[in-house]
């Protein structure tokens, strides 16, 4: 899925102990570190860092709908663009939206979309921006982590939080968390987004081939990964907003 | 029951099952009760609310505000009232049911940059919130110092049946008009005063998750004046 990189894949995805080509176990997710509220001038925002992605996150909103035929009187719109830096991949990236940035931002869009309560802002919109700072594999689904967070900060009401972490198949397991090597040489790349409280599924895409019953662990490794993800959220938010004095 | 919980939240939190109503910024699903904003979370005679840390201006009807002239045509005024719509204050309002676009000219009442304190009279889906100064103690702000807050905090502001307000008003002398958006007009007898009075309210704006902040308050002011 992610043609970010032309490199060599000559390594070892997983070696005989269960060790994946960057030192990770199966199921074990990348480092992540998580900011809420770090721009000022933007309603919500939020910065993360997932494994090698290192992606900025703006919220504006609810505000004036521009051009005015999109506002909808029932209800508030979502926009999103994603969009990666020229210097976020190996080879400078033309900063035009690709085919690629056009897909991930409306899948992020329509990730977001169940999460989100905009019935109260008729006739407005809520602009979610993603810049990739740096592109590894499986940006979108830290792209998603980020702008959910970022929409809480906003004062955007949601339902619930999304969190979003992919699964593969590499060398015939189920993996968790796929990072650009084996998204490049894996033999399967399936994104999740989840909705932790609500136990439901607003993200699923799948690249590659997996049996009915590989399917159903991939989801539910999936789902592991997205409750662990959201406790890397909830404490982001609760960081920014009480400033660690836990009630 | 503990009537009087209160607990921080993040969207999506569950604060309570069973048969509460649900109040302000909280849906109830499957009889659970799932807060959509962060903020504290109140329960209170069945009652379920979060009052939110983050968040923009909703005009709702009968909310006092304070606006701000930022155009105006033959027969209206188009006001900023610190919200995603711009508020919609007809000439007939001000001038009275004998207006008439010929004769009366809008700039002799309210000029642009002019503040305004008013009450949303009407808001829908299709159309911008309506605004009306046709009311006791309503219309031009002739003096005072506007201070800006974030929306979601005015209810802090206020406080437990107006504790808050009280406090600082009794502490500074000033007379506070609170508009709902967030904006407010703080008037004193003089600057020292004022400053504090405008200390203390973005005191309470950066510090308005904390527990028992009246307290803080006063204890603040009380400390002020003694030096």
């Amino acid at each position: 899925m992610n043609k970010l990189g032309n490199m060599k894949t000559n390594i070892t995805l997983l070696d005989k102990d269960g060790i994946r080509c960057d030192g990770r176990k199966i199921d074990e997710l990348r480092k992540i570190s998580l900011q809420v509220g770090i721009l000022k001038n933007a309603n919500g925002s939020a910065y993360i860092e997932f494994g090698n992605n290192k992606i900025l996150v703006g919220v504006f909103g609810p505000r004036d709908v521009h051009p005015k035929h999109l506002a909808d009187t029932n209800t508030g719109i979502l926009r999103c663009r994603y969009h990666m830096s020229p210097f976020s991949v190996s080879e400078r990236k033309n900063p035009a939206p690709s085919r690629r940035e056009i897909e991930i931002s409306k899948v992020i869009k329509e990730a977001l979309q169940p999460s989100v309560i905009l019935n109260k802002f008729p006739r407005t919109v809520v602009d979610v921006f993603v810049e990739v700072l740096q592109a590894d594999g499986g940006s979108r689904c830290a792209a998603l982590n980020a702008a959910s967070v970022a929409l809480a900060d906003a004062g955007i009401p949601m339902k619930d939080i999304v969190s979003a972490c992919a699964v593969g198949k590499v060398e015939d397991n189920i993996v968790l968390d796929v990072n650009n090597e084996e998204d490049q040489a894996g033999q399967a790349d399936m994104p999740v987004g989840y909705m932790p409280n609500l136990e439901k599924i607003t993200l699923l895409q799948l690249d590659g081939i997996l049996t009915p019953s590989e399917y159903e662990k991939c989801i539910d490794v999936a789902i592991q990964g997205c409750k662990i993800i959201y406790k890397i959220q909830k404490k982001a938010l609760i960081d920014k907003f009480f400033k660690g004095d836990i009630a | 029951m503990d009537n009087d919980k209160r607990v921080y939240v993040t969207p999506g939190d569950i604060i309570t099952t069973g048969p509460y109503r649900a109040d302000q910024n909280v849906i109830c699903q499957n009889n659970k009760i799932i807060s959509t904003v962060v903020g504290i979370s109140e329960i209170y005679d069945n009652n379920v609310k979060v009052i939110p840390l983050a968040g923009i201006y909703i005009p709702k009807v009968n909310d006092l505000i304070i606006g701000k002239v930022i155009s105006h045509t033959s027969l209206s005024w188009e006001l900023d009232i610190n919200s995603c719509y711009s508020g919609f204050l007809p000439a007939h309002d001000v001038f009275g049911r004998d207006f008439s676009a010929h004769s009366d000219e809008l700039s002799s009442r309210l000029h642009i940059g002019d503040l305004v304190l008013a009450k949303i009279a009407n808001f829908d889906k299709n159309r911008d919130p309506l605004i009306t100064i046709a009311d006791r103690d309503l219309g031009k702000i002739n003096s005072g110092e506007l201070v800006e807050i974030s929306p979601s905090k005015v209810p802090r502001l206020i406080g437990k049946r107006g504790t808050m307000i009280q406090t600082i008003e009794s502490a500074t002398h000033a007379s506070i008009i609170i508009g709902q958006n967030g904006w407010l007009i703080v008037s004193c007898k003089n600057q020292k005063l004022l400053y504090k009075t405008i200390e203390a309210i973005k005191m309470i704006e950066i510090q308005s998750h904390v527990a028992d902040l009246t307290d803080k308050v006063k204890s603040k002011l009380e400390t002020d004046s003694g030096e």
